[in-house]
């Protein structure tokens, strides 16, 4: 009995993208059934296969200790190439291949504006939560205003005006939240703001820059809208890489001396 | 051939991502800039153009389209691999600034979207470009 248990756990991990094609559709066909069967589609089946991605990288985390979710288990650890940067950046893009020049253009300047007001606007937010928290000095204040624009503004922020690791975990945390929420907050509040159309979808984007929360987010509201969110928020974690230790910390400094 | 669609989708995502490596290399950032952005402009070209010769066929657009079809799945198996258990263990003030950064910038998505949009009944009432209010002499 063992045996065969073996020989199947040792099939699995060997064809783990295969195995990860299995478990994701699977969950996929589990959240659309819940969907139509419990919310009566209300809460879309792609926003609920999200949320029980999230929940499964939860326990992976709780079970294993973790970083990476339930890749850290054995057995899904395919899981980790078919949701890798690789094909995440593909799948991306190809999304553009829907998408039109024209709708682009139409968001202009509302969509650069967005870009640096939502790095700088979340940097500001974070930073004061960290001085309400009791931190006095400019760079835990300016690594953790980093992580609260993406959790790689963070720790690229930390490192190089040389913050703690303690402090660049935090903001690493404080990123993750941001991610998190957007994925699942994006298809309840999309009504509210609008987020209907490619040039909100691109003003989104810039706004809330998150990558992989922001493409998620989209993709539970209306895969359409994908490449427009996506077109803007590939640009924020570089602008705000570029911003954090540099014109954002000088700020910093300058305000708190 | 459906490859073709597949290789092309590759060679555009790969030229970006390249793009966007030695752009954050040139300006000192130790992160990818806009690397997928430059990659969906370059399939955008790309396709319009071998379409409107009619180069593009039907075929090998599938091997694109395949991908966008398994965008979502994809996005699951993302979810599914985040540091869930981390951004919850960072404590209070992480959840906080995390959550106040994305609250905020939410709600200032409508403001931010009506820069710039054509309004229908002030469209004919722009400054000159050379005037502003207030700056009278």
């Amino acid at each position: 009995m063992t045996g065969t248990l073996d020989t199947l756990t040792n099939v699995l991990v060997k064809n783990g993208l295969l195995t990860a094609f299995a478990v994701v559709g699977i969950t996929m066909w589990v959240s659309y059934v819940l969907s139509a069967r419990l919310t009566r589609g209300h809460l879309q089946g792609s926003a609920l296969a999200i949320m029980l991605g999230l929940l499964m990288a939860y326990i992976g985390g709780v079970v294993t200790g973790g970083k990476n979710g339930v890749v850290d288990l054995k057995l899904l650890s395919g899981v980790g190439l078919l949701g890798g940067a690789m094909l995440r950046d593909f799948a991306i893009v190809s999304t553009a291949y829907g998408a039109t020049l024209t709708d682009m253009r139409k968001c202009g300047v509302s969509g650069i504006v967005s870009l640096f007001l939502g790095v700088v606007l979340s940097f500001v937010v974070g930073g004061a939560v960290a001085m309400a928290f009791g931190y006095t000095d400019a760079v835990s204040i300016a690594t953790i205003g980093a992580g609260a624009v993406t959790y790689i503004v963070g720790p690229v922020t930390g490192a190089a005006i040389g913050a703690s690791s303690e402090l660049i975990a935090l903001s690493i945390a404080a990123g993750l939240v941001k991610s998190v929420m957007v994925m699942i907050g994006t298809p309840f509040f999309a009504k509210y703001i609008g987020l209907d159309n490619p040039r909100t979808a691109m003003v989104f984007g810039g706004m809330m820059g998150t990558t992989s929360g922001v493409c998620g987010g989209l993709a539970a509201v209306d895969p359409k809208l994908v490449p427009y969110g996506a077109m803007t928020s590939t640009f924020y974690t570089g602008l705000g890489c570029l911003m954090g230790p540099s014109v954002l910390f000088f700020a910093t400094r300058a305000l708190i001396g | 051939m459906i490859i073709y669609g597949v290789a092309l989708l590759s060679i555009c995502t790969l030229l970006g991502v390249l793009i966007g490596d030695l752009l954050g290399a040139a300006i000192g950032v130790k992160a990818n800039v806009g690397g997928v952005g430059f990659a969906m402009l370059l399939l955008l070209f790309v396709s319009e153009h071998l379409k409107g010769r009619g180069r593009f066929v039907q075929q090998s657009s599938q091997g694109v389209a395949f991908w966008t079809a398994m965008y979502i799945p994809i996005v699951v198996a993302m979810a599914a691999q985040q540091n869930v258990l981390g951004a919850i263990k960072g404590g209070p003030m992480a959840l906080i600034a995390g959550a106040l950064a994305t609250v905020v910038c939410f709600a200032l998505i409508p403001v931010i979207d009506r820069i710039g949009r054509p309004k229908p009944q002030l469209a004919e009432q722009q400054p000159s470009g050379q005037h502003r209010p207030g700056e009278t002499a």
